[in-house]
């Protein structure tokens, strides 16, 4: 038994488990801080590079600083080496680590098996279909290396076809574990609660802030990953009208703007709907923030979620998982037609210290303007004129503002929104930004919208008198193909490659399968499950009748599996013997059956003179041919055999004529 | 294990096989063709697919309570992949036919080569394990065909071969498949011929002076048939007009025949005797000389010959 462990790996072997653990290392690298990432990978090719050149099993005084260092290394660097990320960390330095000293198969099993379980925890982090979909790939691997570990096939012949033959048989197992993957998946009980710590991410996923400074949201502009699904009830609003209200920032310290803590716990400012208000289902993306969308401006709030005096929606926790809510909203409404002090306070403060020129220039509308809404017209017009549209905004000196009106005039939505509000403040118009998203993409297959991150946006809202905060947004008068096209449409030759509208259309198309994923995989819950088996009669599936339902069905699944493997295969009859067969059932039926030990010649002999009319020696002269003229019939012949036999008609013969014959 | 112990343990596998012949693995010796099926095939997990569906509970639970679908849905996937090679790896015995066992005699210190021929009924048959006797060969079975084992053969005579066990661990090592075989089927081990032997006995008078018959070349009558008698040599048509079979007896022309006696070897052992009359057959053979085997009890030809030979070599190998 031991000699059996001890034999060394081959090339192939050690090959397929290196490349087992290389596919369940990779996806963590790329999270991995590089501290990590560079020692591990260092590790992982140097031991390849070793081995395949047949270099002789690494000693073990070399392996064991490798042991210490990586978790000292851990610990430097996160503190701990308890949680998801460190003990991610840790289990590839000890999994490559593994490799190090795979020397024979029943390392080799323990580094595959180990593999799988890495493998499996990078989903913890990121769990996209596409993604998903590359780890399924990355099974065929360990399948395979497992199948290669079990024979010894390449010891003897040449390793590419079993190389082929082992990822071909791993991703026939893995399509034929499919069925019974799906019924465990659909009917393995879900946990109400975790068994042990709720889980933290760590990770920081890109997404609306709750402040705004130059070239904040530039990051966003070019990432498309989608922020959010949306699904109307009725008649979707124009795509101009798509305005999902975001966090929403009132002060200002001369660059950046930011929201006050306490805008949060203050009552919801009242607000009058004076349009038919308007139902639709929000799917949120993990955002790992608070903030949820809803298109301007909700009238209802979400379970566990508060709305602000602002009108932003504030969950209770940070998102962590994907989040579905019903909204009503109204794109038309009066909000806060009578102004608090504070709010008042809040919404013209401004630092005194900046800016100089953009106040000279509000302080000069003032004087000339008499009507508010004038002022707005005129910053509007301003924009309209000297402005332009673009991503690759230039960075902007201490007085952002001044140098961004006065100076580079060129910039995108942060900077308008940001300038204009300012403008309105030092004009005397109490004014703030708000941040979220605009427009999104219709999918018409699915009948939704998905929103990308790329989609965010920041306008204005200005306080009129009688008419209450109106949402002013400057980048549309400076480009309008922002609100009506997109961010992409608008920013034109600026937008970067991958942004190419081929491209973003066929994500968009795409698009559909990941909200299916989304819907189907990934937000199915303990509660969906209870659903489960509402068609068949159980309103609310309980643990018992999932475990019910999940032994049946898979027992009947591996009970088809085993009739497959154990029916008795079908038996290939020979033609040639099958119409043999046929011709003495004729002769029996007609009344000459062929004695036990007679061949056919005897038999030719004996009744070839019974039917004088069918050539019947000459039929059995040619069975006496085929049968033991060659190894192998000619099919040709056999089947021309076969069709004579079947349009043979014998007559009946009189029994005196049959012992006359057969004396 | 002390000899006890085992004894006891074997006695009660035996009890058992009685009672329960379905179920204990304890075959008795069957005539070919023995054919592997569902009846036969035994099938546990390997410690290593043990730890691998630890390692699956594992992921399991992570996965539930992560709450993370993608992870359970991959480990799902894994793991229905792994329990269904246990079908995978029962169809590498199932339907397997044993149906022959071929071998050539050998001599006893020589190595028995038992060759082990298999149907596999188009199916590939892949690692599988075959233990015989505290050795293991690995093979593939693409197509019907057959493995050679090497057996040790110490003594002369009927060598019977102990059950072997037929395996494998295919595809991925997480399950164990198995069967026993035990095919009734003894090899004829030739005694070991003495390596420096004294020469062959002259011809002696006594043999001269008898007037036996030799098988030879020239035809010279008929006799009755006796059961060592050769096939050919048979006269079948005078056969026809007689009651019994008759032999034809041929006259050896030339020289005379040596007598290989095993009373005249005064001051040996008995397997000495037995070893240096097997190497004294070979040696006249060598010679071209016809020769005579005497024991104890037969006494064979003279003649000579590869039948003669074999013949000769089976008496010797079975002396008590």
């Amino acid at each position: 038994m031991n000699l059996k462990i001890g034999k060394p790996l081959t090339q192939l072997q050690f090959g397929l488990t290196a490349a087992s653990v290389s596919v369940a290392v990779l996806p963590h690298l790329l999270r991995m801080p590089w501290l990590f990432v560079v020692p591990i990978l260092l590790v992982l090719l140097g031991r390849c590079q070793q081995r395949l050149r047949g270099g002789m099993p690494i000693p073990a005084w070399a392996k064991l600083p490798l042991v210490v260092i990586f978790p000292i290394l851990i610990i430097f660097h996160f503190g701990t080496i308890f949680g998801r990320a460190p003990g991610a960390v840790l289990a590839c330095a000890m999994l490559v680590l593994k490799l190090v000293e795979t020397e024979n198969r029943r390392d080799a099993r323990a580094a595959v098996c180990f593999s799988s379980f890495v493998l499996m925890s990078a989903l913890l982090f990121d769990s996209d279909l596409g993604f998903t979909l590359l780890l399924v790939a990355a099974l065929c691997v360990f399948l395979g290396a497992l199948r290669e570990l079990e024979s010894d096939r390449a010891r003897t012949r040449a390793w590419q076809p079993a190389l082929q033959e082992d990822l071909r048989g791993g991703a026939l197992a893995l399509a034929a574990a499919i069925p019974l993957a799906v019924c465990v998946f659909l009917f393995f009980p879900r946990l109400g609660s975790p068994l042990w710590g709720a889980p933290g991410d760590t990770t920081v996923r890109t997404g609306l802030g709750d402040s705004m400074a130059p070239g904040t949201m530039q990051e966003l502009l070019i990432d498309d990953t989608p922020a959010f699904r949306v699904e109307f009830s009725g008649q979707a609003p124009a795509r101009a009208d798509l305005y999902w209200r975001g966090p929403v920032l009132w002060q200002f310290d001369g660059s950046t703007w930011t929201r006050p803590e306490r805008l949060a716990s203050s009552p919801a400012g009242d607000v009058q709907a004076t349009g038919a208000p308007i139902n639709y289902e929000v799917t949120l993306e993990p955002s790992q923030r608070r903030w949820l969308l809803a298109l301007d401006v909700p009238l209802t709030v979400p379970d566990g979620a508060v709305r602000g005096a602002d009108m932003s929606l504030v969950n209770r926790a940070p998102v962590n998982d994907l989040l579905r809510y019903e909204m009503t909203s109204s794109p038309h409404y009066v909000l806060e037609p009578r102004l608090s002090a504070e709010h008042r306070r809040l919404a013209l403060q401004l630092p005194e210290e900046f800016n100089p020129k953009a106040r000279e220039l509000a302080e000069r509308w003032r004087m000339q303007f008499r009507d508010n809404a004038h002022i707005v017209s005129a910053a509007l017009q301003l924009f309209h004129n000297e402005f332009f549209y673009t991503l690759n905004a230039p960075l902007l000196a201490r007085d952002s503002i001044d140098d961004f009106l006065f100076g580079t005039k060129r910039g995108f939505c942060e900077h308008f929104a940001s300038a204009f509000t300012f403008l309105m403040r030092a004009a005397g118009l109490p004014a703030r930004v708000v941040t979220g998203y605009q427009g999104g993409y219709y999918n018409r297959t699915g009948d939704y919208w998905v929103v990308r991150q790329s989609d965010a946006h920041a306008w204005s809202e200005v306080w009129l008198d009688g008419r209450g905060w109106v949402r002013v947004d400057p980048t549309s008068a400076v480009s309008p193909q922002r609100v009506q096209l997109g961010a992409r449409a608008a920013a034109g030759e600026t937008a970067p490659w991958y942004q190419a509208n081929w491209l973003v259309a066929a994500r968009n198309q795409l698009d559909l399968v990941n909200r299916f994923w989304n819907s189907a995989v990934v937000q199915f819950s303990a509660l969906r499950q209870q659903g489960l088996l509402t068609p068949f009669g159980v309103d609310k599936a309980d643990y018992s009748d999932l475990m019910t339902v999940l032994i049946g069905v898979s027992t009947l699944l591996l009970g088809l599996f085993a009739w497959s493997v154990l029916r008795a295969p079908r038996i290939a009859y020979d033609t040639l013997d099958v119409a043999y067969a046929r011709l003495c059932a004729k002769l029996a039926r007609a009344g000459a059956p062929p004695r036990p030990a007679e061949g056919p010649r005897a038999l030719a002999e004996r009744v070839a003179a019974l039917w004088p009319l069918h050539d019947l020696a000459g039929l059995l002269a040619v069975y006496s041919t085929l049968r033991y003229g060659f190894a192998k019939p000619p099919a040709g012949e056999v089947l021309a055999f076969a069709r004579a036999i079947t349009s043979l008609r014998l007559p009946g013969v009189q029994p005196n004529a049959l012992s006359s014959a057969t004396q | 294990m002390s000899a006890i112990p085992a004894t006891r343990w074997s006695k009660l596998l035996e009890y058992a096989e009685a009672r329960l012949p379905a179920l204990t693995r304890l075959k008795r010796a069957e005539t070919l063709p023995i054919h592997l099926d569902r009846h036969r095939i035994y099938v546990l997990p390997t410690r290593f697919g043990l730890i691998y569906s630890a390692v699956l509970i594992v992921m399991l639970l992570g996965a539930l309570n992560y709450n993370n679908n993608p992870a359970l849905l991959l480990t799902c996937l894994l793991g229905a992949a792994s329990y269904q090679s246990v079908f995978q790896a029962f169809r590498m015995l199932n339907r397997l036919d044993l149906h022959a066992l071929r071998t050539e005699p050998c001599h006893a210190g020589d190595p028995l080569r038992v060759s082990l021929h298999f149907r596999v009924h188009a199916r590939r048959r892949q690692s599988l394990r075959l233990q015989a006797e505290g050795q293991e060969t690995v093979f593939d079975l693409a197509a019907d065909g057959a493995i050679t084992i090497e057996f040790s053969a110490v003594r002369r005579g009927w060598r019977k071969l102990e059950r072997m066990r037929l395996s494998s661990e295919y595809p991925f090592g997480q399950f164990h498949v198995w069967s026993w075989l035990n095919p009734e089927f003894a090899a004829l081990i030739y005694p070991r011929a003495e390596t420096n032997p004294p020469p062959l006995p002259r011809a002696g008078a006594a043999a001269a002076s008898r007037t036996v018959r030799m098988s030879g070349d020239e035809l010279a009558s008929l006799r009755e048939y006796r059961p060592e008698d050769p096939q050919r040599n048979i006269a079948w048509k005078a056969s026809a007009r007689h009651d019994e079979l008759l032999v034809k007896e041929f006259e050896l022309r030339r020289g005379q025949e040596i007598v290989l006696d095993y009373s005249a070897l005064h001051g040996l052992a008995h397997e000495a005797r037995i070893s240096r009359l097997a190497r004294w057959v070979y040696d006249a053979e060598t010679a071209q000389q016809p020769y005579a085997l005497h024991l104890p009890e037969r006494r064979i030809g003279p003649a000579l010959g590869t039948e003669h030979r074999h013949a000769c070599l089976r008496e010797l190998a079975l002396l008590p």
